[in-house]
């Protein structure tokens, strides 16, 4: 979804610095998911259908009320319901929002090729440009949350936008919209994160949830959108959360020293070439270098 | 081997007076459905390889249509490359006279071919750059698979997903290291080399210098290496 009043951070497979890139500044913005309130009622799915124009799709049913297994390239907003059992013996029922994390260090943007396939904006909000996206799927390998997916019939990738269309003028996502328990904030990320902080202290303090917390990895720069979980210590109870997300090491590396250590040996390979021809020329066959006198 | 024989051994123009056929027709139009595809998916990978290089995918018709094609295209490739090696996988076998060629290089590199040892229908150089473009193929092949359905790859074995990009970075920064040397010997460095894969023809005189095992071998008329 190009959004042309939003100013841009960075691009993806850009040559050279971004155009643009540093002129404007702004807050970042931040979802809070409140996973203590969250009822699992799928208002927010329903909403980001709905504003982004997709239809329920053919799922499957796996003893859960979770809609689908993961999220889809037309389905972006997906509750995890994940049943927990508690050191103390009490079953829980983990419902956890999934959906893009908006990433201040995104994996998805360093590892695509493509010019401007993906951006992302001053605001903090990473968003998929699907007419410069080639379908190659190295924002799959990159994402560390699997959260690109792919339209086999586009050839296109899609995921969550943080409705950045509505964002831009000055809207809150229509997922924050529709939650009826106020389980979804949307602000500043330093409002937000105040709130979760002051929340998360709460329920440690009044609740007996010693262990609870926020949710910010700092391993991709803190995330645009950030939850407060019961138990900060076991995230991947919540439906697979990385507890230390980073961009993989592979995809650091292939976009790092490996372009420069690749480059400079295609180069070291086409100067050698030449230097060699320079140096000692075409090789002759005897017969003629003897028959013509050593024609060069 | 069914593919050196003489062909018109009474025409002239080169030193000893006749010319001797190289590669079948088979061989060089299978040679040239490899170097086409693989030059595709070369430009087209550099492409998606780095942003300084994009230009080229847009040379061959833009981003999406060079991704559609990289890997359908990158099967011919590789179905060339079988060919390939069932036309010259017995002519590419290492042998001890390759060994004893292959301690000797520097007199290759440096033009001094008068001191090297005699040789068969390929050199040592020829035989490396064929197995590692066998071998290339086929971890690219593989890796390639991984990327081009990386979604099927489920997140628990995601470890699939990183270990591709690594393997076809490395398998195709390998053989295009090859890639260049094969192509800067065949066309600037062995005079008669070009000509001869699309020709198929080498002069006597070219055939002595560079393979003077398989040269008397093919004036015995004999087929086989051994």
């Amino acid at each position: 979804m190009s959004q042309a009043t939003l100013a841009i951070r960075r691009i993806s497979g850009h040559a050279g610095p971004a155009p643009g890139a540093g002129v404007e500044r702004a807050e970042q913005v931040c979802k809070l998911v409140d996973t203590t309130t969250c009822i699992g009622c799928k208002a927010c799915e329903v909403a980001c259908l709905e504003w982004n124009g997709y239809a329920f799709s053919q799922t499957t049913f796996n003893n859960s009320y979770q809609t689908m297994p993961t999220t889809s390239w037309n389905y972006w907003n997906l509750i995890k319901f994940n049943e927990h059992e508690r050191e103390d013996g009490a079953l829980m029922l983990l419902m956890r929002k999934d959906q893009c994390m908006h990433c201040a260090e995104p994996g998805c943007l360093a590892a695509c090729p493509a010019d401007g396939a993906i951006v992302q904006y001053t605001n903090g909000i990473v968003d998929f440009q699907q007419q410069n996206c080639i379908g190659c799927g190295y924002c799959v390998s990159g994402c560390p949350f699997d959260i690109p997916k792919f339209n086999s019939n586009t050839k296109k990738m899609f995921k969550c936008t943080l409705c950045s269309d509505r964002v831009s003028e000055g809207l809150e996502p229509a997922c924050i919209k529709s939650c009826p328990t106020g389980c979804l904030h949307f602000g500043t990320k330093d409002d937000m994160t105040f709130l979760a902080e002051k929340r998360a202290q709460q329920l440690r303090e009044n609740f007996g949830m010693e262990k609870a917390g926020v949710y910010d990895p700092q391993g991709v720069g803190g995330t645009g959108v950030i939850y407060v979980l019961h138990d900060v210590s076991n995230p991947e109870a919540y439906g697979g959360l990385p507890k230390d997300p980073y961009i993989p090491w592979v995809v650091q590396f292939w976009k790092g020293p490996a372009k420069w250590i690749g480059n400079l040996a295609m180069l070291g390979g086409i100067i050698g070439v030449t230097l060699h021809y320079l140096r000692f020329g075409p090789k002759q066959v005897n017969g003629w270098k003897h028959k013509e006198g050593g024609k060069p | 081997m069914s593919v050196s024989q003489v062909v018109s051994p009474v025409r002239t123009g080169d030193a000893s007076g006749d010319r001797i056929q190289r590669y079948s027709l088979g061989e060089r139009v299978n040679h040239w459905i490899g170097g086409l595809f693989y030059i595709y998916c070369l430009v087209t990978g550099l492409g998606f390889w780095s942003p300084y290089m994009f230009w080229m995918v847009v040379l061959v018709g833009g981003g999406p249509a060079a991704r559609f094609w990289h890997p359908w295209l990158g099967l011919v490739f590789f179905a060339s490359v079988c060919w390939m090696c069932k036309l010259w996988f017995r002519d590419m076998v290492i042998t001890p006279e390759d060994r004893a060629w292959h301690a000797a290089i520097d007199h290759y590199i440096r033009n001094e071919d008068e001191d090297l040892p005699p040789i068969w229908r390929f050199n040592w150089g020829q035989k490396i750059f064929f197995w590692l473009m066998f071998y290339g193929a086929i971890l690219l092949l593989i890796s390639g698979c991984g990327l081009w359905w990386v979604e099927s790859i489920p997140w628990s074995l995601r470890w699939l997903r990183y270990l591709s990009v690594t393997v076809h970075v490395t398998a195709a920064l390998a053989t295009i290291g090859g890639f260049i040397i094969h192509v800067y010997m065949g066309t600037a460095m062995v005079r008669g080399g070009f000509t001869s894969i699309i020709r198929g023809e080498v002069s006597a005189a070219w055939a002595k210098t560079h393979h003077r095992l398989w040269y008397e071998q093919v004036r015995k008329g004999t087929a086989g290496r051994e």
